[in-house]
Parts: structure tokens; C-alpha cells; sequence
């Protein structure tokens, strides 16, 4: 069968490929792998943030009549903490896994636009920082993260806060939308030979889903935001209920965007933990195929379903029957991808890394969410729990309990392939039982509190009835959340400086990424490799493990060539296994690889993109505006007619 | 089978490998554009179908309507002969598109600037009709702010009259490029994006055009 590659037995060495450094060789860089890192730091600095104002509110709630905050503020920081953990971390930290992973995963050495996923990632660090800027005008945006118009219009919400949010999130819109061409582009056209789509990695396959459901949402909201914005800033009637408009506009927009969002969170921690179970179960993913087609018919149903989040504004039965239906049904592939991750550990070798811990969190956490989410499908018992705690309970499930237990669960797996070195699993420990325990405290009893009557986005309520101490559950729980998180930045830090250094593959995976150095050089691969099943390095090295999935009818051959590399007729480039056992990893212009040239166009682009929006906010300044945009087009096309690599030959 | 795939891959062992499905990677990217252009056309002319005589006070689109205050007359607003025209202006720009495309793979140098320069100014002269119509409809008393017809009359057509424009600027580059060095049939994918997107931006107005102007 397939040739054995040796794994050496002494311990790995220090990795003897290290990444340039300085300022300038990050604001230019073209590589995914450095562009998602930027994208990793950016969003864990937001994680931050929006923890910070998870815990005030949860200090302004422990008990009855908080004084912590003023009932202004406290708008300000429940909409913000939606907003920043939904569109600043949960969604960044997925593409941050999306820039360093999908070439690696799919054998390419990069992605197809490289200057565009810069853009992408300089828009989204602008759009952050465009939007949390409201806090030093004192405005943050207060509107809640659904903004529902026509309270947010000009009458009823007449300063700066609504503004800042509308346009940070249009600015935001941008970088997904970019970074949404760009990896269906890569997957579609740039996967190794013999790694076609029933071969690629589960966690391709739930990143390529989730970036349809971006290209094909992003824009139903980037229409309602953009009346919104024309509405605030222009004049029109779009949600002027006096001018016969519809105030229910607004809602049916936002939320046609708003629940594929929920499946946007949600599909790339799915993926994530579907790459951690087989590896520390030692077994295939169970059912992969289903796994693909679930993941595929909860994207389809989740642009069939929004109406979900409406039944209180009385619909009439057929819609209310309709959308019920729907969302009963999509529960069905959620399911079937719960049993799949049961039947994955079924039998298996189970290793409890870290890792594993999370990903089993994931399974558990998200199914109570899941359960608490087929509930309220059903109209009159929705009608009961909206607007409650209730359901603060339920999406806290399904989103930290679900989307961030598995975000955890990738960090801990990638931290290795990142940056060479592995996270401290005693610390590790810590922060994972800390957390869950921790989640599980605070959003728990809110169950009880919202079916007690206790409303959603009240910033106190009154002594005496029956709320006091599952308030206090909930705040003791977030200050374990917040330990647990201490634990995890502490583990970070010193792991980067003095972590075990953990080689090519410290897990045993089963896919390309773990073939390749950690962290992985510039070029990523020195011979583009061939796939020959689902799990080309249990091929490899354990090609037991993945016997039973199918494979090449003539694998021999295949692989004696791809591990042999020097082929007659071709330029002589060694193999990455040759690579590997000599411990070298020369430069792409020693191997004659043509890599894109770094440039800080895209940087120019964004920053000037982000400037149009500054002078829309800054009195609609139309100077700054058409200097910015001017700009813009100018740097546009000087980076659209300068070829992505050097001149070749 | 496998191993002639082997052999193209080590054809460019240091440089690029083919891709995946040997389409071009800006084609695959259009594409993907075009689909996520889809739903947001489809947005905003759901917003207009939604607010269609929903309106308060007129202008209107297809009937008449007297200001109650002032006692003025104003006629329906919508002039369907003149749009006619300029929607078979922009119909005719798709065809010179295809003519350009062709001319450029065939390498015929004359013809693609001839084609190119054909469809920049048939695109120009659609915009020169919806800039009229503006006007008009302003000078008639129907602006952004007037009623729910007029703020998603204006932003439905002004967003395609905008996609337009971008198409206008995109062939004149391709066309200023062709002249100063000349597009060779390699280039052609160059054009056949730009073409992708013309045609599509076309379809938009076929489905505005009916569904604003034709139906009543």
C-alpha cells in the first residue's frame, strides 16, 4: 500500500523556519497564513472587549436596582456586546481559521486573490475600529444588534450612536463579502490533485457552505442598511411610517440576513470540531458524506426560516405554520451531525487533549441549546418565551456553548501548526472546565429567569420577585468565565515563548496541513501533494485508520511518485517528506516557487474605502468624501494593473 | 488517468498548478459576485413591489393624482416609449459586447476596439436616458423625499444606473488598454469577465424594466 514515512522518535527540533518581522512586513504582507493570524489576534483583542462588557452587565444585573451603570449606558453595552461578539470575534475568528487553514487543508499555497484577502482583512480592522470608536464620542450604538428600524431612524434615534453602527457594520459587509469571493474561488479551483469534493476536509467543506451563505446574505442587510443609512443621512421614506411605510421592513430584511448569520456562526465551529474528534478518536469521521449534505441542507433551510424571530408581530397561522415547519426541519441535519460526532467517538481510542474537551463541549453545550431552540419553533410557546432570558439562554447555548466551545476547541488543535509550539494542557485544563462550568452557571438560570417573566434588555428590575438568586447564579458564573479566560491568555503568552515545540504533528492528524513543517513556510508546500482518500497522512502514516474510507483504485503508484519527487522533464524540487527529514526548509526562491510580492496597496485601498465612510459620519463632508474615494480608485487600479508576482524569468 | 494528471502537475512543479476545474480564477470569482449581485437586486425590488400603492400622496407611477391641497393635476409618471428606447440601447450593448469579446479572441485588433468603444457608448447613451428621466421626474415634482414610490423608485434605479456606470468605466479601460498596446487573445478572459458582468447588470434591467414599467 502506501509508502511509510518514519516518524522520528527523539523530539522534534526548534522550528527552524521563522517568519519575517516588523511593522511593514505585516501591513504588506499577501500570505494567508500571516493574514490569518492578524486575523486571530484582532478578534481575541475583541473577545476581550466584548467579555469586558459582558461582565459590567452582569455586575448591573447581580442584583435588584443596579447602580452600576446608567440605563443609557447599559443600551449601549447590550448592543454592543451582540454586535462585537457576532460580527467582531465569532465571525473573524472563524475567518481567521479560514485564511490560515483552507490552503493548507485544500494543498494550495495560497489563496486565489491574495492582495484581496488583505483588503478584506484591513476593511474588517477598520470596521471594528470604526465602530468602537463611538464609546470616545460617548455615542455607542444603543439600538440593540438587530437595530430594528424605524426605531432606529432619525426621529426616534437622533444621535451619532445609530450612526456609527450602521456604517461600521456596512464597512464590515465589505471584508466578508470580499473574503467571500475569495475562498469559493480557492476551493472550487485550487485543491490538490486527486482531492475532489467528497475528498476535502470537513472543515473546507463547512467553510466553502458557510461562504455561500455570506455572498448570498450579506447583501439583503447591506439593502436594509443601506436604507437605513439613506433614510438617516437623506431624507427617504423607507421605514417613515407617516409616509405609509411598512414597519415590519426592516424585520423581514434583517433577519433574511439575520438567520443565516446564525448558521455563518455556527458552520465553522462545526467544522472545526469534525477535524478534532476523528484525530483523537483515532477513527474516521463517522458518515462523512451526511455530514457534507447536512451541512449543506442547514444552509438551504437557514434562508427559509427567518421569520422565526417575527411570530410576536402576528403574521397570521399560515406564515406562523410555514416558518414553524421550516425550523422543526432544520433541526433534523443538526441532529444528524450530533450523532455523526457520537458515532465518531463510538469505539474509538478517545485521547482527552484539551482540544477534545472542547469539542466534546461543543457536542453537549449545543445540543441543550439546540433542544431550547426546537422549542420555541412552535409559535405559542414562542409567544411565551420571546423576549425573555429565556431566550439570552438559548442563543448563549448555541453560540458560546456551541460556536465559541469549538472555536476553543480549533485554537487548541492550530495553536501547534500556528505557531510551532503547544499549549500548556494543564492550563489548558483550567481554562476548559472553567469555562464550562462557568457557561453552564450563567446561562443555565436564565432559563428559569426568563420562563419566571424576567425580560431581555432591562438594566434593573425591582426586589421581591423571585429573580434574586438566579441572578446571582448568572454573575457568579461570568466572573468563572472571566478566571477561565485569564487562565487561557496567561496560557497563550508563555506558551508562545516557551511551549513545547511540537514538530510537524503533534496530534496524528489525517490531513495535509499536518504533513508540513509547523509553522508551515511561506510557500506552504514544496511539492503541491496528491490525494489519494479523504486522509491522505493517515495514508501515510497510518494507513490502517483510514482503510475503510475509499480510495484510489491504483494508490501505489500514485504515492511512490508523490514522495519520490524528482520526476524526469520537470524542475528538480524535493518532496516535502525529503524536506522534512533533512530538517530544511529553504526559501521559495531557492525552489524556484513563485510567491506574490508583498504590497501595502491593499492597506491604501481599505484605509481609503473606511475615509469615505468617515466623511459620511463627519456632516456628510463631501471634500473628504470624494478625496477618499478618489484615492480608492486611484490605488484600485494601480493594484489591479500591477501583476500579483514578480516579472517571470 | 492519474498519472497524465501527475504529469501536468509536474509541468509546473515551480510555479503554478493548473487549477482545479481549468476555469480561470476571476471567472470562478464573477460568478460568485453575480450570485451575491442577485440577492441584492432581488432586495431592493422587493422593496419596491412591497411599497407599490402604498404610497401617500403622489406623484405615482401609472396613474394620475391631484395634490387635495392645491387642487394641481399630476399625469402618471412613468414614460414608457422613452424608456423603451433606451432599454433596446442597452439590449444592443450586450450584443456589441459579444461582438467584442469575439473580436478579441479572434485577435482582430480593429474590430475589438470598434466593439469595445460600441458598447462604452451604447452603456453612455442608456445613462444619458436614465439621467433625463431624472431630471424630469425631479422638474415634475417626484424626489427621493417625496413619497415611498419615489425613495424606492430612485434607489432601485439609481443603484443599476450605478452598476452601469462601473460597467461604462470598466470598458473604457479595457478599451484605453487595447488601444495603447492592443488586448491579445490570451487577454480575452480579461474581456469575457467584463462581459459576464455587462450582460448580468443587463438581465437587472430586463426584470426592473418589467416589473416597474411594463406591469401596472
Amino acid at each position: 500500500m502506501a509508502t511509510t514515512v518514519t516518524l522520528p522518535l527523539t523530539a522534534p527540533a526548534e522550528p527552524t523556519h521563522k517568519y519575517e518581522s516588523g511593522l511593514w512586513s505585516w501591513l504588506a504582507t499577501t500570505d494567508h497564513k500571516r493574514i490569518g493570524q492578524l486575523y486571530l489576534y484582532t478578534s481575541l483583542f475583541w473577545f476581550l472587549v466584548g467579555g469586558i462588557e459582558a461582565g459590567i452587565i452582569r455586575a448591573q444585573l447581580y442584583g435588584p436596582n443596579g447602580h452600576v451603570v446608567t440605563a443609557q449606558t447599559y443600551n449601549e453595552l447590550f448592543t454592543m456586546h451582540g454586535t462585537t461578539m457576532i460580527f467582531l470575534v465569532i465571525m473573524p475568528l472563524s475567518a481567521a481559521f479560514f485564511n490560515f487553514l483552507i490552503p493548507l487543508q485544500i494543498g494550495a499555497r495560497d489563496v486565489a486573490f491574495p492582495r484581496l484577502n488583505a483588503f478584506s482583512y484591513w476593511v474588517f480592522l477598520f470596521g471594528g475600529l470604526f465602530i468602537n470608536a463611538s464609546w470616545f464620542f460617548h455615542a455607542a450604538p444603543n439600538g440593540g444588534w438587530f437595530g430594528y428600524a424605524p426605531l432606529t431612524t432619525r426621529p426616534y434615534s437622533p444621535g451619532l450612536n445609530i450612526d456609527f453602527w450602521v456604517i461600521g457594520l456596512q464597512i464590515l459587509g465589505v471584508s466578508s463579502l470580499a473574503a467571500g469571493f475569495n475562498f469559493i474561488t480557492t476551493i472550487i479551483n485550487m485543491r490538490a490533485p486527486g482531492m475532489h469534493f467528497m475528498r476535502m476536509p470537513i472543515f473546507s467543506w463547512m467553510a466553502f457552505i458557510t461562504q455561500f451563505l455570506i455572498i448570498l446574505a450579506f447583501p439583503i442587510i447591506t439593502v436594509a442598511l443601506t436604507f437605513l443609512m439613506l433614510d438617516r443621512f437623506f431624507g427617504t421614506n423607507f421605514y417613515e411610517i407617516a409616509a405609509g411605510a411598512d414597519p415590519l421592513l426592516w424585520q423581514h430584511l434583517f433577519w433574511l440576513f439575520g438567520h443565516p448569520e446564525v448558521y455563518i456562526l455556527i458552520l465553522p465551529a462545526f467544522g472545526l470540531v469534525s477535524e478534532v474528534l476523528p484525530v483523537f478518536s483515532r477513527k474516521p469521521l463517522f458518515g462523512y458524506p451526511v455530514m457534507v449534505y447536512s451541512g449543506i441542507l442547514i444552509a438551504f433551510l437557514g434562508f427559509g426560516v427567518w421569520a422565526h424571530h417575527m411570530f410576536a408581530v402576528g403574521m397570521g397561522p399560515i406564515a406562523d405554520s410555514f416558518f414553524s415547519i421550516t425550523t422543526m426541519l432544520i433541526a433534523i441535519p443538526t441532529g444528524v451531525k450530533i450523532f455523526n460526532w457520537l458515532g465518531t467517538m463510538w469505539g474509538g481510542s478517545l485521547r482527552f487533549t484539551t482540544a477534545m474537551k472542547f469539542a466534546v463541549g461543543l457536542v453537549a453545550l449545543f445540543t441543550i441549546g439546540g433542544i431550547s431552540g426546537v422549542m420555541h419553533s412552535s409559535p405559542p410557546s414562542d409567544l411565551q418565551q420571546t423576549d425573555s432570558y429565556f431566550i439570552v439562554a438559548h442563543f448563549h447555548y448555541v453560540l458560546f456553548g456551541g460556536s465559541m466551545m469549538g472555536l476553543f476547541a480549533g485554537l487548541y488543535f492550530y495553536f501547534p501548526k500556528i505557531t510551532g509550539r503547544l499549549l500548556s494542557e494543564k492550563i489548558g485544563n483550567w481554562h476548559f472546565w472553567l469555562t464550562a462550568i462557568g457557561m453552564n452557571l450563567t446561562f443555565f438560570p436564565m432559563h428559569f429567569l426568563g420562563l419566571d417573566g424576567m425580560p431581555r434588555r432591562i438594566s434593573s428590575y425591582d426586589a421581591g420577585q423571585g429573580w434574586e438568586s438566579n441572578n446571582h447564579l448568572a454573575s457568579y458564573g461570568a466572573a468563572l468565565i472571566i478566571l477561565g479566560t485569564i487562565f487561557f491568555a496567561y496560557n497563550w503568552f508563555t506558551s508562545l515563548k516557551s511551549g513545547k515545540v511540537a514538530g510537524n504533528d503533534p496530534w496524528g492528524g489525517a490531513t495535509l496541513e499536518w504533513m508540513i513543517p509547523s509553522p508551515p513556510p511561506d510557500y506552504n508546500f514544496a511539492t503541491i501533494p496528491t490525494v489519494t482518500s479523504r486522509y491522505p497522512l493517515w495514508d501515510r502514516t497510518s494507513p490502517k485508520l483510514s482503510a475503510d474510507v475509499p480510495h484510489d483504485k491504483e494508490p501505489e503508484g500514485v504515492i511512490e511518485l508523490s514522495v519520490g519527487g524528482h520526476r524526469a522533464g520537470a524542475v528538480s524540487v524535493p518532496s516535502d517528506t525529503e524536506l522534512n527529514a533533512a530538517d530544511a526548509h529553504p526559501s521559495a526562491k531557492a525552489l524556484g516557487i513563485m510567491m506574490p510580492t508583498p504590497t501595502i496597496k491593499p492597506f491604501i485601498a481599505a484605509f481609503a474605502l473606511g475615509t469615505v465612510f468617515i466623511g459620511l459620519i463627519y456632516h456628510k463632508n463631501l471634500p473628504i468624501m470624494f478625496t477618499a474615494a478618489a484615492i480608492f480608485v486611484f490605488t484600485l487600479y494601480n493594484w489591479l494593473l500591477t501583476p500579483l508576482e514578480p516579472e517571470h524569468h | 488517468m492519474a498519472t497524465a494528471a501527475i504529469d501536468t502537475h509536474a509541468a509546473h512543479a515551480g510555479g503554478h498548478p493548473p487549477t482545479s476545474t481549468g476555469l480561470n480564477n476571476t471567472k470562478i470569482a464573477i460568478w460568485a459576485f453575480i450570485g451575491s449581485e442577485c440577492f441584492f437586486f432581488a432586495s431592493l425590488i422587493s422593496t419596491y413591489l412591497i411599497y407599490r400603492g402604498r404610497s401617500l400622496v403622489g406623484p405615482f407611477p401609472h396613474e394620475a393624482w391631484t395634490d387635495p391641497a392645491t387642487g394641481h393635476v399630476f399625469p402618471a409618471i412613468l414614460n414608457i416609449p422613452v424608456t423603451s428606447v433606451s432599454t433596446f440601447v442597452l439590449l444592443m450593448s450586450s450584443l456589441a459586447m459579444v461582438l467584442a469579446h469575439s473580436a478579441v479572441v479572434r485577435g482582430d485588433r480593429k474590430s475589438s476596439k470598434i466593439w469595445l468603444a460600441a458598447t462604452a457608448i451604447l452603456g453612455a447613451v442608456f445613462l444619458g436616458f436614465q439621467a433625463y428621466e431624472f431630471t424630469s421626474f425631479v422638474h415634475e415634482g417626484l424626489t427621493i423625499h417625496t413619497n415611498l414610490f419615489g425613495s424606492s423608485f430612485f434607489i432601485l434605479t439609481g443603484f443599476h444606473g450605478a452598476h452601469v456606470t462601473a460597467g461604462v468605466i470598466w470598458l473604457l479601460t479595457l478599451l484605453f488598454i487595447d488601444m495603447k498596446r492592443g488586448l491579445t487573445p490570451e487577454e480575452a478572459i480579461n474581456v469575457d469577465v467584463c462581459a459576464l458582468y455587462w450582460h448580468f447588470v443587463d438581465v437587472v434591467w430586463i426584470a426592473i424594466f418589467t416589473l416597474v414599467y411594463l406591469i401596472k
